[in-house]
């Protein structure tokens, strides 16, 4: 039920407010209790049992009416247009999709036209999402100059300015001595490197998992095996540098046991896994279905169950949306010559709760994959109901069905893999910084 | 939606397109096979005059270059009463901005009956029937199929052997790259033949095995018991 409250109204959010009456699941430490928050400037003033009606003093009261309050979600992969391809998307339409999708920190990817491979644009990045944005925006520094894999950019710089992490984007840095320097500075700067991992050549002309499935259709195939590879020289490297280095999104089982081996022996490695991967397969592109064409590429149903059972273990660390806008120009094309990319802000959430309702994920090990896991690699204050925490929080309602439309969402592009599907659970509510910045009951006037 | 043929022989073909092998009946293919048999006899009667298309307009759209399928095409549909278009394509006018969508458009305001299409990229076809009203041929979409061709493949057989079902049949070469050969394998494995790809595992591929077909990577076994029975 969306709860219609006047102080949760975005853009009228009193200083002080308490939601009581809620399920709170703080992941940081375990906790899955009844209580409630007290919010005060912008930050956690307060939480536990004893906050209820009576407890916040002159803060605006919430009944949360028992829905889950959790820490706001931090996603790790995000593409916008902005700069060079607003048509796609802004940082701000990104953001009020976040929003939407009870994401309250995005890590902006650099691919964007200029790259952002120094300190004038990631600033440009920073001030563009102050001014135009609803959440926090991290922005990504691209590692290699225009993310080309051969000339190193000034990470240290842009890590004062305000990067968050370097990244080469969607492209692997195919030569292992650039990337080994890059490992190098990043571990003197104490910048975590996030890397794809597809080892190019293998993967040269494939647009999609090379299998049965590519065999039928007749399109070219990209192995995991090549994927597996990247991971491997990454992992080498790694223990030749002592970076912290994070696989940005990993897709097959021959990667879980590569990470899991490499955790064991005590390295710096933690991995993501996009909402796609544990959601489909490559069985879903059925008749050449552009929007499922990702990279990396929806994997074999094999594939699908390890990414869950690795989240569940733990050996995953977080679940990214992977939210790639792209308009219907680039993806109504036969299959090899249409654009990659799906988005996922306003979906991540319920689609990962379908991973709860079939009791394949315990509930707070999927929102710990998207707030305090994200938030322990990128060292963040948010992504934990702790007092002095900023008060950065989504509402969930577990239950209620629903059925996606695209033209409904928030992104400007509406490239979903989700379109018509099916999904059990939502957000109702999303503050920033204490600040409601989306309230389903304002967003669906009528709908109940 | 009209059925674009109007065939002498009955035929149970509920199919509006013919995008692929894939998805068709062996009672469908053996239809088609009679219907290909009976228009092949009546062409070697002289003077004899087929109406089977008489008054509808098909489109040959080829982008990608081929003169025997598109001139078979051609020759097949006037000799049984079609109005021919043909039309070629090159890839870069599409490189220039028009999409396959915008020329399914433009194309379907001209209300043919038939569409023939041959393009370089697998489900290409697929994707521009979605967008016409007509019905739509496959004449070769990427390495994906190639229907057509495996009909008359299955007609030689029939004409040469008498049957196609248990006999063992052998695809020799570049496997993986060919849509003659995914439309092979479905056609012959759904009309009950025994099938053999034999090439080496680079022009195979690793998954190839899925499409129920024996492999072989030396022609000596692979023909070793492949008999004229």
């Amino acid at each position: 039920m969306p709860i219609d409250d006047p102080a949760l109204r975005p853009g009228e959010t009193p200083d002080r407010i308490a939601f009581v009456n809620a399920r709170l699941i703080d992941p940081a430490t375990g906790l899955d209790e009844q209580g409630g928050v007290l919010i005060a400037n912008g930050e956690i003033a307060d939480t536990g049992r004893h906050i209820h009606g009576e407890a916040g003093g002159d803060a605006a009261v919430i009944d949360c009416g028992g829905h889950v309050l959790a820490p706001g979600l931090i996603d790790m992969m995000v593409f916008t247009g902005e700069p060079g391809h607003e048509h796609r998307g802004t940082l701000a339409d990104a953001s009020r999709a976040a929003a939407a999708g009870g994401v309250t920190s995005i890590l902006s990817m650099p691919d964007t036209d200029p790259v952002i491979d120094d300190v004038a644009l990631v600033d440009f990045i920073l001030r563009r999402a102050r001014d135009t944005g609803a959440v926090n925006v991290h922005p990504l520094a691209a590692l290699t100059k225009g993310l080309r894999g051969e000339e190193m950019t000034e990470i240290g710089l842009m890590k004062a300015a305000g990067a968050i992490a370097a990244t080469n984007g969607k492209r692997s840095l195919a030569n292992a001595k650039v990337m080994r320097n890059a490992l190098a500075y990043a571990k003197d700067f104490d910048i975590l490197v996030m890397h794809a991992v597809e080892e190019p050549a293998l993967a040269e002309g494939g647009v999609m998992n090379s299998g049965e499935v590519s065999m039928r259709l007749g399109l070219k195939g990209i192995p995991s095996a090549a994927e597996a590879i990247m991971l491997e020289r990454d992992i080498r490297l790694v223990e030749m540098t002592g970076a912290r280095y994070h696989a940005a999104e990993i897709s097959c089982r021959a990667s879980l046991e590569i990470v899991r081996a490499a955790k064991e022996k005590g390295l710096p490695v933690t991995c993501g896994v996009s909402i796609n991967h544990l959601a489909l397969n490559e069985n879903d592109i059925g008749p050449y279905r552009t929007f499922f064409k990702m990279r990396p590429p929806l994997r074999a149903e094999d594939d699908r169950q390890a990414m869950v059972e690795g989240l569940a273990s733990g050996d995953i660390d977080v679940i990214v949306s992977a939210h790639d806008p792209q308009d219907a120009d680039v993806k109504r094309h036969p299959f090899a010559d249409a654009a990659y990319g799906a988005v996922g802000l306003e979906t991540m959430l319920a689609v990962a709760l379908r991973l709860h309702h079939n009791e394949e994920v315990a509930l707070t090990t999927l929102l710990r994959a998207m707030t305090a896991n994200p938030a322990g690699i990128l060292g963040l204050e948010a992504g934990r109901l702790a007092i002095g925490a900023p008060a950065d929080l989504v509402l969930i309602d577990l239950d209620t069905p629903w059925v996606v439309d695209p033209e409904a969402l928030h992104s400007k592009s509406k490239n979903t893999p989700f379109d018509q599907a099916r999904l059990q659970g939502r957000p109702l509510a999303t503050l920033v910084a204490g600040r409601v910045v989306y309230n389903y009951a304002e967003s669906a006037p009528g709908e109940v | 939606m009209s059925s674009a043929a109007s065939p002498s022989t009955t035929l149970d073909f509920p199919h509006r397109h013919l995008l692929g092998i894939e998805g068709l009946k062996a009672p469908e293919i053996e239809g088609l096979l009679d219907l290909a048999e009976d228009a092949a006899k009546s062409i070697r009667r002289p003077g004899e005059v087929r109406t089977d298309l008489r008054g509808r307009t098909l489109i040959n759209l080829f982008f990608e270059n081929s003169t025997r399928t598109q001139s078979s095409f051609e020759f097949a549909a006037k000799r049984l009463g079609a109005d021919v278009m043909n039309m070629s394509i090159p890839t870069s006018s599409v490189q220039k901005g028009e999409t396959l969508i915008d020329t399914a458009v433009t194309l379907n305001a001209m209300w043919p009956d038939l569409l023939v299409v041959r393009h370089q990229a697998a489900g290409a076809v697929e994707l521009l029937s979605q967008k016409v009203d007509c019905s739509v041929i496959n004449a070769g979409d990427g390495a994906h199929e190639h229907p057509t061709q495996a009909l008359l493949d299955a007609l030689t057989i029939r004409r040469h052997k008498g049957r196609i079902s248990r006999l063992i049949v052998a695809l020799c070469g570049d496997i993986l790259h060919s849509r003659v050969a995914r439309s092979n394998i479905l056609l012959l494995n759904t009309m009950g033949a025994r099938v053999r790809v034999i090439g080496p595992s680079t022009l195979l591929g690793s998954a190839i095995h899925k499409l129920g077909v024996e492999v072989y990577t030396s022609m000596e076994e692979g023909l070793a018991d492949a008999t004229w029975s």
